[in-house]
């Protein structure tokens, strides 16, 4: 006999990740998903990102890994309350592993909540955490065909920053067809090319930001 | 990696309707899984063997139905897969297209012996 299901597999963590973005909210706070591949510039965004707007903000992180806490050191190190999460080998967060991390900070007393997902271009797409918006770091020494080579992670992502446009020239970079691979797969998708060794681009970058909190909180 | 959180769920989802259906076996289940849904079927079935096998659908076979991953052209409306290279309308050249499918992860249906 052929029992009809017709149900969407990632359930089990979609329930999960529902739960956490009610407490979010319920908190008042803003939570940014951060995905990239290893060494495009995650955890240097974040602190450029933090030393700018913790006047304005309170902002608390999460910082996952595979191992080690050089990260969130460097995140910690800024005065903001900071949650490691090591992994133990696997390659992405996951909402439960959100949730445990919950246990470690006082959500009502954030605005922000940045959480670095493991460097990965692969498995982190496929797991919502109940963020409220994803941004996808890409950089120049990857090279401008990525978009194409890995679409999963270019379509479900809220804002795309491209660091490290102090070395453009060096690399070939094609920004026009970086974008041409994006613009099918996410169309319209906010873009921020900067570089946060030099600071270039950074302001957009923090406006938009900062918008996001405030239309967040203005929603309430 | 991921694949086994993802199994667990698939094994999860199976059950609940076979207890619906009261069924005593699991014998297929018909798994719909889109080239840009992030998943690989063949590490899906590697993890399904190891946690199926105390259950009612121990032995039962996965069937995966592939869908390319495929983009639309705005211009012409001509649909192409997706190939890795160029985004770019082979019909008529343009670059404005959209995706048009291959996000699709779910299971359809399952066989049961009741």
């Amino acid at each position: 006999m052929k029992v009809p299901v017709v149900e969407q597999i990632m359930s089990a963590n979609d329930q999960l990740a529902a739960a956490n973005r009610a407490r979010l909210d319920e908190a008042g706070v803003f939570a940014l998903n951060v995905m990239a591949s290893p060494g495009a510039g995650k955890t240097s965004l974040i602190t450029r990102t933090v030393e700018a707007l913790r006047d304005d903000l309170r902002i608390g992180a999460v910082d996952g890994d595979i191992a080690t806490t050089i990260d969130a050191d460097r995140i910690a190190a800024l005065g903001v309350p900071t949650v490691q999460i090591n992994t133990g080998g696997a390659c992405h967060l996951d909402a439960a592993m959100l949730q445990n991390a919950f246990a470690q900070l006082r959500l009502k007393e954030l605005d922000l909540l940045i959480i670095e997902n493991v460097g990965n271009l692969v498995c982190p797409a496929t797991f919502r955490l109940g963020e409220h918006r994803n941004v996808l770091i890409a950089s120049v020494p990857e090279g401008d065909d990525k978009p194409y080579k890995y679409p999963v992670m270019y379509r479900g992502v809220d804002a795309l920053v491209l660091n490290k446009i102090d070395v453009l020239q060096a690399f070939d970079f094609d920004v026009d067809y970086f974008q041409q691979g994006v613009e099918p797969l996410n169309p319209g998708l906010a873009f921020f090319p900067l570089s946060c060794k030099t600071g270039e681009g950074l302001d957009a970058w923090l406006d938009w930001l900062r918008r996001e909190v405030i239309e967040r909180r203005e929603m309430r | 990696m991921h694949e086994l959180s993802i199994t667990e769920s698939i094994l999860k989802i199976a059950l609940r309707h076979a207890e619906q259906a009261n069924a005593k076996r699991i014998t297929r289940l018909n798994l719909v899984i889109g080239e840009l849904s992030g998943v690989v079927g063949e590490s899906v079935q590697f993890y399904w063997d190891m946690i199926a096998q105390d259950t009612i659908a121990a032995g039962s076979e996965l069937h995966f139905e592939h869908v390319p991953a495929s983009l639309r052209c705005l211009s012409c409306e001509h649909v192409f897969p997706m190939d890795g290279k160029s985004h770019k309308c082979p019909n008529c050249g343009q670059s404005r297209v959209v995706a048009a499918g291959g996000d699709d992860f779910r299971l359809e249906s399952i066989e049961v012996e009741e």
